[in-house]
């Protein structure tokens, strides 16, 4: 130890880790020593504060590579157990993502397969190929165990987000997204990361977290190889790997998110070294210092609006408040388990099991994501004027003004515009059937599924097949009819 | 306790609950109900002290009757990510001291819970 904040190295630490006399203490009992000796004292006192995370992580995968057949084959296409595998690479070499799904159920998928090689379960191998001369063998079924394969590697393209946004719906529909099942009417929020014990929030310079540095993977040792995809300021995410075959069943979780798809529960854990006393006070925030943004998944565009600002200790409370009401909150992150990966790693590094590295480079600080650039059509682009009628209208003028115009939907509106109701074809022909040939206020269907002008022309699209209609009335802000479009409308723009 | 209760086609006619009411004078709560034309199933809570005569009144009638673990039923698939927790519609699910989910005891087995858990942990005693 010298200098004035007791600046150490990280072979000075890895030299206390094999004398057994390394000072480990994990991110939690960090913040607490911290706030009670202060920062320099703490930085010389505690050496390693191991991090941790557990969450729904699907940028996850493999690399696997079976071995060669006799006669041999050049693996085109591969399934295990019906999940395809990604083959664009060697002849028996394969990518197998976590959130691929199977060819048989949408509930089973990669996350499956791989938690399935972890416990030791046998796996149905098919691969097919066109043959070739140096690989003739066209078809290979077979079952395998991770013993089986030459090499399974966890190459995950980005995990351990730093922190992520909440998510909501305002809208008055369930969702069933990968955050979770999301009530209607801002009916709840769901959020994802362990907040203040999360490896990046407690590095958040990159001192130590870099290219090289050693980490806790599902149980395996492994190795941070880059920052991960979408890594973006606030927002920085990790590329890892590790070696399957010494991963644990206990440390990852296949899942389904109902309505969504296959994802993985990803257990990830990082030793930071405490250099100085500037990275003990890093190590020191807290919940209530680390801001995320609540997302309105509600609107289903990729800039969602932003409900409010939060931090995690108002997520972690389980109640936050959205337009003065108080909501309920889920986590999608499991801190129990992230703290027992914190535990386990600061047992292995107690046990000398576990030496830091130190980066070979430093995480770049990333840059704001770019978006896709994709031609977005929108409602207004495609909708029709609307011909509307009163609810005093009665039901024959309306009748004969769809015969007219060839129509067959009529929004209802009062005086102001506004709509309040809808009447189609069908509505005036069971109308005419049963006689009651009245006002069009008698008929009409009073809660009408509507779009707005600014609305993708997929949402409009979506919500016609989710309500099984033909047509929506385009309203603003205050309910007022702008227009109308058509499942014809919509026919035609994938006809151009 | 919680009892299910299976009607067949002949017990489904008769106005069963209230029969047992005024016999036995126990406050009857219908948690689930599901009744058709020949057959129906109810979940309906009872005071505990009142809980034998209930059944045997219940039996008497023809109602096959069958006692219920209050609570969701949770596997060791559990991960303890709490996807669950805001979907309880009596917020009978907590976060217990060391992050785990806690099922306490005033869960009504609405089921809710067992369509949303992403690692199929949950399900409702049978």
């Amino acid at each position: 130890m010298k200098g004035k904040s007791g600046v150490k190295s990280v072979a000075e630490i890895n030299e206390k880790i094999r004398e057994g006399n390394v000072c480990v203490v994990t991110a939690e009992e960090m913040k607490e020593i911290v706030e009670e000796l202060g920062a320099e004292r703490a930085a010389r006192e505690v050496d390693v504060v191991t991090t941790g995370t557990f969450g729904a992580m699907c940028s996850t995968g493999v690399f696997l590579n079976f071995g060669h057949s006799d006669p041999p084959i050049r693996m085109q296409r591969v399934w295990l157990n019906d999940v395809e595998a990604y083959t664009g690479i060697a002849a028996v070499d394969a990518y197998l993502g976590a959130t691929q799904q199977s060819e048989k159920s949408q509930e089973y998928g990669g996350a499956h397969v791989i938690q399935g090689l972890v416990r030791g379960e046998e796996v149905e191998l098919k691969a097919t190929s066109r043959g070739t001369d140096c690989y003739p063998e066209k078809e290979v079924n077979t079952t395998i165990t991770i013993d089986d394969l030459n090499f399974a590697e966890m190459v995950n393209p980005r995990n351990a987000y730093q922190r992520y946004n909440a998510a909501t719906n305002s809208s008055n529909r369930v969702l069933r997204t990968y955050m979770g099942t999301l009530l209607p009417n801002f009916g709840n929020v769901s959020f994802a990361g362990c907040g203040e014990i999360s490896p990046l929030i407690n590095d958040p310079e990159f001192r130590t977290i870099g290219i090289g540095t050693r980490i806790f993977l599902c149980g395996a040792k492994g190795y941070i190889i880059g920052h991960g995809t979408q890594h973006c300021p606030g927002y920085a995410t990790l590329m890892v790997k590790a070696p399957l075959k010494q991963m644990s069943p206990e440390f990852m979780r296949a899942a389904y998110m109902p309505g969504y798809g296959v994802t993985m529960f990803v257990g990830l854990g990082i030793p930071i070294p405490v250099l100085d006393a500037d990275m003990a006070e890093k190590l020191a925030v807290r919940d209530e210092e680390i801001k995320t943004k609540i997302i309105d998944f509600g609107v289903q565009r990729r800039d969602r609006p932003v409900v409010r600002e939060v931090t995690y200790a108002e997520l972690k409370s389980g109640r936050v408040e959205i337009n003065g009401e108080e909501v309920r909150v889920s986590p999608l992150s499991s801190v129990y388990m992230a703290r027992k990966i914190m535990d386990e790693l600061k047992d292995r590094i107690l046990k000398g099991e576990f030496l830091l590295s130190e980066p070979v480079e430093r995480l770049k600080e990333g840059e704001p994501m770019k978006p896709l650039r994709v031609v977005t059509r929108l409602v207004k682009s495609v909708m029709n004027e609307a011909i509307t009628v009163h609810p005093e209208t009665d039901v024959r003028s309306a009748a004969r003004l769809m015969i007219e115009k060839g129509l067959n939907h009529l929004p209802v509106v009062d005086e102001r515009g506004v709509l309040v109701g809808i009447i189609t074809s069908w509505d005036v022909a069971k109308a005419v059937a049963s006689g009651k040939t009245g006002k069009v206020g008698e008929i009409m269907t009073k809660r009408v599924i509507t779009t707005h002008p600014n609305d993708a022309v997929e949402v409009a699209a979506r919500k016609m097949e989710a309500h099984d209609i033909s047509a929506l009335p385009v309203v603003d802000e205050n309910g007022r009819v702008l227009g109308i479009v058509t499942s014809e409308d919509l026919s035609k723009l994938l006809a151009r | 306790m919680l009892f299910k209760l299976k009607f067949d086609s002949k017990a489904v006619k008769k106005p069963v609950i209230s029969m047992v009411t005024l016999k036995t004078s126990a406050l009857i709560n219908i948690i689930r109900a599901e009744v058709g034309p020949r057959r129906g199933e109810l979940i309906v809570e009872v005071e505990d002290s009142l809980a034998d005569e209930v059944e045997n009144s219940f039996r008497e009638l023809g109602v096959d009757v069958c006692r219920l673990k209050k609570k969701v039923e949770r596997s060791d698939e559990c991960v303890h990510c709490g996807a669950c927790l805001s979907i309880c519609p009596v917020e009978a699910i907590v976060i217990g001291e060391r992050g785990e989910i806690v099922f306490l005891d005033n869960c009504v087995l609405c089921g809710n819970c067992v369509g949303v858990c992403p690692v199929k942990a949950l399900s409702l005693p049978v």
